[in-house]
Order: C-alpha cells, then structure tokens, then sequence
C-alpha cells in the first residue's frame, strides 16, 4: 500500500494488574499493525484475547506499556486525549447510549463538545437520522430505553459519525443485535463506511460478520495477532487457529448452499 | 369546654409565624451549607476508598451524638472561638441562637448526603463512564453532564432523608437560643400544656412533609424533564424562605429581650418582666427555654438582657465554689463577683427555688421524719427520685456527706412527673424545688436541712453588661425587687402548670402582678 498508514500499531504492549498473587495479566503482547486510509478492518478473537484492549488504545481510552501507537502519523501519547477522542468516532457494544438523554442530546453530545453552534448541530442531528434510517419526527424525543436495540446501535452509530471523524472504532457493535437486524446494520455500515470514506476498525468475534463485512481481518490469541490479511489471504493461512475459526463460515456456507439451491448464484 | 375550641390553639397560633419563620430559616440554612459541603466532598471521595471510609465514618460518629447534645457542644465551642477571634482579629461573633444552631444541623445533615452521594455516583454503569470518555468529555464534562445526572434520584433521597431529619432536630435548637418550633414543645413540657406540645410536634411534622414533597417533586421534574414540577417544588421552597424573611424584617432590632430557662416559673418570670418593661414603655420581647448554662454566656455576651437565676446554681455551676457561706453572705460575695464581669445584680425577687428532699405529709408524720436528719435513719428502706442532674450536683454529693443518706435506689426523672410519682408512692422521697406548685397541691413535704447542706437559691434579677447603667430598666424592674414570697410563687406557678385559659405563663403573670403589685 502506497499510502502512509492511518493509524499504526508498533510493537505495542499493555498488561493489566489483577491475576492471583498479584501477578500481571498481558492482555497485549508485541503487537504490530498498520491501518490504511479508508480500509475496513475488522480484528477477531475470542474474549479475553486482547482486542477489545487493542481498540481502546487507538484512542487512548488506554495507554501502552511499551511499544507506540500512532494515528495519522502522530504519536497519541502527544495529543491531548480529549481531543484525540472527539476527532474519532467511538461505537459501543449495545449502544453505550446516555439513558437520561433524547436521542437528539445523545447524538449531539461531541458536536456540542466541541462547541458547534446550536443551528448546525440541529442540522446535522437531522442528517445524521436520515443517514441511519431513523425517522426525524419519530424518534428525536425519545429516550433511549423506548428504542429497539436495532434503533438505539443505530443512533449509537450517528452519535460516532456526528463530529464528521475520519476514523471509527467499533466495539463488537452488531453483537448484542438479533441475527436479522445485524445483518442488515452490518450492510448499511458498510455502505456509509464507502460513501463517507470512512477508515473502520472493527473488533468482534464473529469470523462470518468479519468475512462480510471487513476488507482486511487480523486474527487475535492471547494477547498477539496471529494472522492478518484479506479473506482469501487467510483461506490461505495455514494456523490451526485460524483455520478453526474459518471453519464454521465455510460449514455454514456450504450447508445453506445445499438447503437454498441458488443463493449462491446471486 | 371542647378540645378545639381550646383558647390555647389561639395562644399557640399567634406565635407560629416566628416560630416557624426562625425554624425555616435555621432548617434550610443548615440544609444548604451542609449540601456545599457534603457534595463536593462526596465528589472528590467516591474513587478513594480509605477517604471515603474516613468521611463515612466521621459522619457517622457524627450521627451517633444526640442531637441535643451536639447542638448544646456548639454553643460553647464557638463561644472558645469567638474568644479567640476577638484575641487575634480584634472582631468577635454571636455564639448564641442561629450560628451555634446552623452549624450542628449542617454536621447533623451531612451523612446521608454524603453517602447517597458516594453510593448513587459510583453506582453508574461503567459502560457509560466509559461511553462519556469514548466520546470525548473531560472528567468534569463527565460528571455533570452523565454521572450526576444518573445518580440524581439515590442523590435526591439522600437530601430529603437529611431535610427531614434537620426539621425534626432543629426543634431541638431551643435551648441555645435558635427560636424554632422547639419552643412549643419545651414550653408545653415545662407548663404541662400538652396543646402546646401538639401544636409544635405537628407544626414541624407538617414543615418536614412538606419539603419533603417539594424536593420530590424538584427530582421528578429534573428527572423526567418536566419543567412545571421543577417549577413548582422550587416555588415551594422559595415561598417557605420568603415567608421566614418577613417576621425578621418586622421583628424590632432595638428591644429588651428577656430570657427564660426551659421551666414553667422561668416562664411566668419572663413574662412578668415583659410585661413590666411594656408597662414602663420599653419594647420587650422574650427568648425561651434556654439552657441552664447557655442563658448565662447569652447575658454575658449581651445576647439577652435580662434574666432570674438563682444564687445557688451561679454559686456553684458557674463559678465553681465549694464553701458554703450563710445567704446573705453569699449574696453579697455574688454580687462582686458577677460585677467583676459587668454583669449587674440587681436584687432578689423574694423568694428561693433551692433543691429540698420532699415526701408526702402523711407518710412524713406516721414515719416521724421533718428533717433529712431524720430520713438519714430510714434512707436505707427508702427510694429516691432526682432530676437529670440533681445526682450529679454538688448537692447530693454534701447531702451524703452531711447526713450520712444513703438510699436503697436511686432513679432520674424528668422533673413535672416527680410530684405526681412521690404523692402516689411510686417513690418515697424526691429531690423536688421549694418553689414547686404541686407541693402545696399534693400536700407535700420539704425536710429541714439543719445542716445546710443545700445551697441557698435565691431567684436574683441578673442585667447584661450593655444594660449596667440604664436607668429606665432598671426603674420598670425595681417593684419586682423583694416582692414575691414563696407561698406566691408556688401559687402562680401551680396555676402555670394548669391547662386552662389562666394558664399561660402570660396570664399568670398579671395575675402574680396583681398579687404582688397591690402589696
């Protein structure tokens, strides 16, 4: 890839205290990766392999012992992290919605941050709403808890664009979503991430949402990346690891193959 | 007559909107400053745990000490204060009524407070503290826009736990010269004026829902967004503090005010001294149900003006003295001593209200016992009763020591029910007051001291140093000087603990001005 690397991993590691006897747990071992500019990566891993503390680096919800992480060619550990938060979009696992606020506020909250003016942040709420399907007349007012859980992922996902960031982390934002709703959330994400030149990373920890949705995919266990590359790429990838986790979409995809003749040609 | 149309409701009422105003005023001051204090330490606490256990546990210990007994531990406190700013600074404060009794309600209102607070903020999600962080507020943005707002309800309770609780003891602030709906209950205790008793019990019950239902209805209206609630609970709250501003607006700065300790002939003595300074046309007003100690520090401090003590009790709790010279003497020595303080003695009113071992006459003459030489041989079968402190007043200690008395028990009473219980036998002798009404009603009683063993307790007219050369006052109090004997005193103040229209200390007071002023 010719273009510099939007955000970089290099050689990063981060432990955490709270093993017995006081031992340190590694939840990031020596990581190094690089992100482009407008790729969609999605990093996979089951819980406890360290991608979700991967993701909260970028943004210095945490910070690394060692190693360094850079994003848009500045090392993170110079910017203020206030700041380096409200210039990325941040999409929590069901929402993360403030319960108190409407709709609108919740949506509002980084442009407010950032001291818009009261019009256009109404402007871009408004936006913003249409740009996630919601209805402005319908749902503005409401508090999250009168939301289905797809509608509240929805506006979890404004409330990240909201600022305009060039970059959104996402924190298993599908998980929690019935199988229906996530997959079309999923397919409307993935367009907004082309048309709005979006720069995506995406942690979960299902390889068939990975595999739909993700340009790239890096493979996390206990703490390392243990494979990294496109779908193909890694069909190719020959870690027993990845193989397993690569063996439930093929199961699935050959099963529905045999039970729906001629999905596969569409 | 019925129980409604009881005059004494009418009595009562005249006096609620000081009452009432004085207990707003005192209430939501302590309530306020204990809220500036408690929130932002319960902000900078609830991430530190061994903080946190410090600021809980002095709170606590805090809530453990009787309201009584912390408002009474303010009074001297800020007295030793005042003192020393008046040292250093050159400036020193009133250490009676409002700041004493503001102080202790804060302290007393800052637990609940504090730990709903600490409990309601470190009770939100930390998906959501993290979800403020992820999109991009400061700690301080984070507070108040997310955590405070989602710990408000465990907040709001805690406020309302703490305005009840400061309603309910700021009835206790009496004694230290707050006026406060207190002042019903301790004059309806000391007068037996159970209608006095109610009214202030209900007033302040009343007061205490009331803001209750006020904050609940300001949490509601923050909570669920809606603004007339909000609107209407502050308007609340605002009107009760206005209403407390317009008695002390009218109330007149430039009078005499008369003090009165928390027992029925100190009542009937204030009264009568009102009435006399009016009489003379001095405006006057009166401060009750003041505590034994803190009536003197308010003299001395010219917080009040005037006020009856007697010799005995200044003799030996104010000044500490142990020999026991004769009555006159004593008087005389008195008299220099509180000169020397600039405070004016001004004379004696007649009689004494001296502590006296009492029994009932009957049971007196089948024993044979008429004087406490004579109860020392019968003591061992006997029982005693004694006020809250008569047990541990120098008193009793010279009693035992003069007449070898020792008694099979001993019991603490509150002092308007001793007579009652020696008459009816519960106990064979009391530590009762010579000047008490129901000795002659319950034909009791009083055993010679031969030994004089009790101090003399002369009831003595006590000026304020600001008033040790004003004439005019001291004219209108001169015909009280030498003029009421005990039998008159123990009249007026067994038609003081009366409950009929005659008995307000007011109306004893003309009566016992009449008596005493035809003479």
């Amino acid at each position: 890839m010719a273009l510099a690397p939007l955000i970089a991993y290099a050689h990063v590691g981060k432990r955490f205290a709270g093993g017995h006897d006081g031992e340190r747990i590694t939840a990031v071992d020596d990581v190094s990766l690089d992100i482009a500019a407008g790729e969609f990566l999605a990093i996979v891993g089951a819980s406890g392999s360290g991608k979700s503390t991967l993701l909260r680096l970028a943004n210095r919800l945490l910070d690394p012992d060692s190693g360094r992480v850079t994003v848009e060619g500045q090392d993170v550990r110079d910017v203020d992290p206030v700041h380096l938060r409200r210039r990325m979009g941040y999409v929590f696992q069901s929402g993360g919605l403030f319960p108190h606020m409407r709709v609108f506020d919740n949506i509002a909250v980084t442009p407010r941050l950032l001291g818009w003016p009261a019009a256009e942040i109404a402007a871009r709420v408004d936006e913003l709403l249409d740009l996630v399907r919601l209805e402005r007349s319908l749902h503005c007012d409401r508090l999250p808890h009168e939301l289905s859980g797809g509608q509240q992922q929805r506006v979890g996902v404004a409330r990240a664009l909201a600022a305009r960031p060039r970059i959104m982390l996402m924190d298993e934002p599908f998980g929690a979503l019935d199988p229906l709703t996530r997959d079309t959330l999923g397919e409307e994400y993935r367009a907004l991430h082309r048309s709005l030149a979006l720069t995506t990373v995406m942690v979960t920890h299902d390889m068939t949402e990975a595999l739909l949705l993700a340009d790239r995919i890096a493979v996390m266990q206990a703490g390392r990346v243990v494979a990294q590359g496109q779908p193909a790429e890694l069909s190719n990838n020959n870690d027993p690891y990845v193989a397993e986790l690569l063996r439930t979409p093929r199961r699935q995809a050959e099963r529905l193959n045999a039970l729906l003749p001629g999905a596969s040609a569409q | 007559m019925s129980f409604l149309s009881d005059p004494r409701w009418r009595d009562a009422a005249a006096h609620l909107p000081d009452y009432l105003g004085s207990h707003v005023q005192v209430s939501l001051a302590a309530l306020a400053l204990g809220l500036v204090i408690s929130l932002p330490l319960a902000i900078l606490a609830r991430n530190h745990a061994v903080i946190r256990g410090i600021l809980l546990g002095l709170a606590s210990v805090v809530q453990t000490v009787p309201g009584l007994a912390l408002l009474a531990l303010f009074y001297p406190l800020l007295l030793a204060i005042a003192s020393l700013t008046l040292h250093w600074f050159g400036f020193d404060f009133s250490a009676f009524g409002f700041l004493p009794a503001m102080l202790a309600l804060a302290l007393y209102s800052m637990l609940p407070v504090l730990r709903n607070t600490i409990t309601g903020l470190n009770g939100v999600d930390p998906a959501l503290l993290e979800a403020a962080q992820g999109v991009g507020m400061t700690p301080r943005q984070s507070l108040f826009t997310v955590e405070l707002p989602l710990a408000l309800p465990v907040i709001m309770a805690g406020i309302r736990t703490s305005a009840v609780w400061v309603i309910g003891t700021a009835t206790l602030s009496t004694p230290i010269g707050q006026t406060s709906l207190g002042n019903y209950i301790f004059a309806g205790l000391q007068t037996q004026n159970w209608v006095l008793v109610l009214f202030g019990c209900a007033a302040s019950a009343l007061l205490a829902l009331a803001v209750d239902q006020f904050l609940t209805l300001i949490e509601r209206g923050l909570r669920e967004r809606k603004r007339l609630r909000t609107m209407l609970g502050s308007v609340g709250i605002a009107a009760l503090v206005a209403a407390t501003l317009i008695p002390s607006m009218a109330r007149e700065p430039l009078t005499y005010v008369v003090g009165a300790k928390t027992f029925a002939e100190q009542y009937v003595l204030s009264a009568l001294i009102e009435q006399r300074l009016q009489a003379a046309g001095l405006q006057a007003s009166t401060r009750e149900g003041l505590g034994s100690s803190v009536i003197f520090q308010a003299l001395a401090a010219n917080n009040i003006d005037v006020y009856v003590d007697y010799s005995g009790t200044l003799w030996l709790n104010q000044f500490h003295r142990t020999d026991m010279p004769p009555r006159e003497t004593l008087l005389a020595e008195l008299k220099e001593i509180l000169a020397k303080q600039d405070i004016t003695l001004l004379g004696a009113l007649g009689f004494e209200n001296a502590y006296a071992l009492v029994m009932p006459r009957q049971r007196a003459d089948a024993l044979g016992i008429h004087s406490i030489t004579d109860l020392a041989a019968h003591a061992p079968t006997l029982s005693i009763a004694g006020d809250y402190e008569f047990f541990s007043r120098p008193e009793w200690t010279a009693l035992q020591k003069a007449y070898g008395l020792s008694f099979r028990t001993q019991r603490q009473m509150q002092p308007d029910f001793m007579y009652a219980a020696v008459a009816s036998g519960d106990v064979d002798v009391i530590a009762g007051y010579t000047s008490e009404g129901r000795i002659r009603e319950y034909d009791l009683e009083t055993l010679a001291d031969p030994k004089h063993a009790i101090a003399p307790y002369d009831a003595v007219l006590l000026l304020a140093p600001r008033r040790a050369h004003d004439a005019a006052l001291q004219e209108a109090l001169k015909p009280l000087l030498e003029r009421i004997d005990i039998a008159t005193m123990r009249e007026a103040n067994l038609r003081a603990s009366g409950s009929n229209a005659n008995s307000p200390p007011a109306a004893v007071a003309l009566w016992l001005w009449q008596k005493i002023g035809r003479q």
